[in-house]
C-alpha cells in the first residue's frame, strides 16, 4: 500500500437526485482523519445515499467528490463499508473475509492470517467454519465488520450497522467499532440512534432532507444544538410529521 | 393393458439387452446435451444478468421466449445443417447420436441459460452492492454469483435434462430412430406404440418417468440439505 493516505474526503456541493426526487442536496464538506464522523438524521433524510456517494457506490448528479488520493483501480480499496443488512456469501465465515482479501488482490498464502487476524477481532474464530448464512443478525453483522477490517482500511463507512439488531448484540458490534476506531481507522457513521451517536462519535453531522444542517461536535450538538431542526431532532419531535 | 403391464415390469427385471441398449443411448446422448447446454449455458446467464450492454431486455425476451422452441422445429434445422447439401453437410454427422446431442443441446441452451439468469439476477440484486463495496469486477462477480447461487442452478440444469430426456421430435428427424445406432427411449415408444408392441413402449414409460422423478427428487433433497447447511 504504497500510495499515500486517501483523507481528506472533500464533496463539494453534492446533489443526487431519483426519480425526480432530490435526495442530496448541494452537500458540502470534509471529512478528516481523526474524529470519528456521525452522519445523523431522521429515516428519509439521506444518510445512506450520501454514505453511499462517499463510498462511491452512487455517483453524484452534480458536483463533485474526491478524495485526496485517488483510488487506482487494481490496488485493494483503502475504504470499506458496511452495511445495515449484511449480505454473506453462501459459504464459510472464514471463507467470506478471505474472499474479500482475494478480491482485493491479496496472494493466497498471505490471506489465512489476514482472515484469523480480521475474526479475532471481531471474536468470530470460533464460529471460522460455520457456513456464514446460518449465523445469527448479530454474528452475521460482526462478520461483516471483520471482512470490511480485514485489510485495514482507512476509512470504515457503516450505515446503521445495529439498526436490526437486539441490545446486546448492538452492544458488541459498538464494542468492535470502538475497537477499530482507536485502532486508528476513521469511522463514518449513519445513525438515527442519538445514544449510540453520543456512544460512538467525536463530531455530527446532522442531515435534514437531504441538506447538511449542522455539524458540531458531539457534545456541543446535544448540548447547544445551533438549528431549530436539530434541537427538534434530539428532543424527538419529527416536525415534518 | 395388465398383459403389457407384466411383459414391461418382465422386462425390466431381467435387464432386456436391447431395454439395456436404447436406455443407455437415451441417458448418453441427454447427458451430453445437458452438459454442453450447462457449459454454454450458465456463462451466457451470468453475463446477461450482471452485464449491461444495449438491447439486453430483447435478449432476455428472445431467450425466455426460445425456452418454449418446438423440437421438431430444432430438428428440422440441425437436419437442414447437417444434411448432406447443408452448411455441415461434410461433417457426416446426420443419422449418429452425435447429431441428436446438437440437436438436444439447442433445444435445452435457452431453458438453462434463461433459468440461470433469473437466479442470478436475483442474486445480483442481493450482491451487488457489497461486491462493488469489496472492489469487485463484473466478472469475477459473475463467477462469484455463479458460485453462491450453485443449488438454484441445479434447478435450472435439471429442467434441461428433463427437456432433453422426454422431447422425441428433435432427435426422431436428426437421428433417424434407426435400430441399435439411434433409438433412444422416446424413439422407440412412439414406434413401438404405433406397431402395436405396447410391452416394451410401456416398459421404457415407466423408465424414463422413474429417471426423471429419481433425477428431480435427488436435487430437491440437495437443496433442502444445502439450504439448511448455507443458509
Amino acid at each position: 500500500m504504497s500510495n499515500g493516505a486517501i483523507l481528506p474526503l472533500r464533496l463539494a456541493d453534492v446533489s443526487f437526485a431519483a426519480g425526480g426526487r432530490t435526495i442530496i442536496d448541494g452537500v458540502s464538506l470534509e471529512i478528516e482523519t481523526g474524529p470519528s464522523t456521525i452522519i445523523l438524521g431522521a429515516n428519509g433524510a439521506g444518510k445512506s445515499v450520501l454514505m453511499r456517494l462517499m463510498h462511491g457506490l452512487l455517483s453524484p448528479t452534480s458536483g463533485r467528490i474526491y478524495w485526496s488520493a485517488p483510488e487506482r483501480p487494481g490496488t485493494p480499496r483503502k475504504q470499506a463499508m458496511v452495511f445495515q443488512r449484511p449480505v454473506m456469501l453462501r459459504r464459510s465465515a472464514y471463507s467470506n473475509v478471505a474472499y474479500a482479501l482475494k478480491i482485493a488482490g491479496i496472494p493466497e498464502p498471505q490471506r489465512g492470517a489476514l482472515a484469523h487476524e480480521a475474526l479475532e477481532s471481531v471474536g468470530l474464530m470460533h464460529l471460522a467454519q460455520r457456513a456464514a448464512r446460518i449465523l445469527s443478525g448479530g454474528e452475521q453483522q460482526r462478520l461483516a465488520l471483520a471482512r470490511a477490517w480485514a485489510l485495514h482500511p482507512e476509512v470504515l463507512f457503516l450505515d446503521e450497522p445495529t439498526a436490526s439488531l437486539d441490545p446486546s448484540a448492538t452492544r458488541e458490534i459498538e464494542a468492535v467499532i470502538r475497537a477499530f476506531d482507536s485502532s486508528g481507522t476513521k469511522i463514518v457513521m449513519a445513525t438515527h440512534n442519538l445514544g449510540q451517536a453520543r456512544r460512538l462519535g467525536d463530531e455530527i453531522l446532522f442531515l435534514n432532507q437531504g441538506r447538511l444542517v449542522e455539524r458540531a461536535p458531539v457534545e456541543q450538538f446535544f448540548a447547544k444544538p445551533q438549528t431549530a431542526q436539530a434541537a427538534a431532532f434530539i428532543k424527538g419531535e419529527l416536525p415534518w410529521t | 393393458m395388465s398383459e403389457a403391464l407384466s411383459t414391461a415390469l418382465e422386462l425390466l427385471v431381467r435387464f432386456d439387452p436391447k431395454l439395456v441398449e436404447i436406455v443407455s443411448l437415451s441417458l448418453g446422448v441427454s447427458l451430453s446435451a445437458v452438459a454442453v447446454a450447462t457449459l454454454l449455458g450458465l456463462p451466457m446467464g451470468a453475463a446477461i444478468a450482471v452485464g449491461r450492454f444495449p438491447g439486453r431486455q430483447t435478449v432476455i425476451v428472445m431467450l425466455n421466449a426460445l425456452m418454449g422452441l418446438p423440437p421438431v422445429v430444432v430438428g428440422l434445422l440441425v437436419y437442414l445443417l447437417l444434411s448432406r447439401a447443408g452448411p455441415l453437410g461434410s461433417l457426416g454427422l446426420l443419422f449418429t447420436p452425435g447429431a441428436m446431442v446438437i440437436a438436444q443441446s439447442i433445444l435445452i441452451l435457452p431453458i438453462v441459460a434463461a433459468l440461470s439468469r433469473q437466479a442470478i439476477e436475483d442474486a445480483w440484486r442481493e450482491y451487488e452492492e457489497q461486491l462493488r463495496s469489496l472492489g469487485a469486477k463484473r466478472t469475477s462477480a459473475a463467477l462469484t454469483l455463479l458460485w453462491d447461487t450453485r443449488f438454484s442452478l441445479l434447478t435450472a440444469v435439471l429442467a434441461g435434462f428433463g427437456r432433453a430426456a422426454a422431447e422425441v421430435g428433435a432427435v426422431m428427424i436428426v437421428g433417424g430412430n434407426i435400430d441399435g445406432v439411434t433409438r433412444v427411449m422416446t424413439t422407440s415408444i412412439a414406434l413401438e406404440t404405433s406397431k402395436g408392441d405396447l410391452p416394451l413402449a410401456l416398459g421404457l414409460g415407466f423408465i424414463l418417468i422413474t429417471i426423471v422423478l429419481a433425477l428431480n427428487a435427488a436435487a430437491y433433497l440437495t437443496k433442502e440439505l444445502a439450504q439448511r447447511r448455507y443458509g
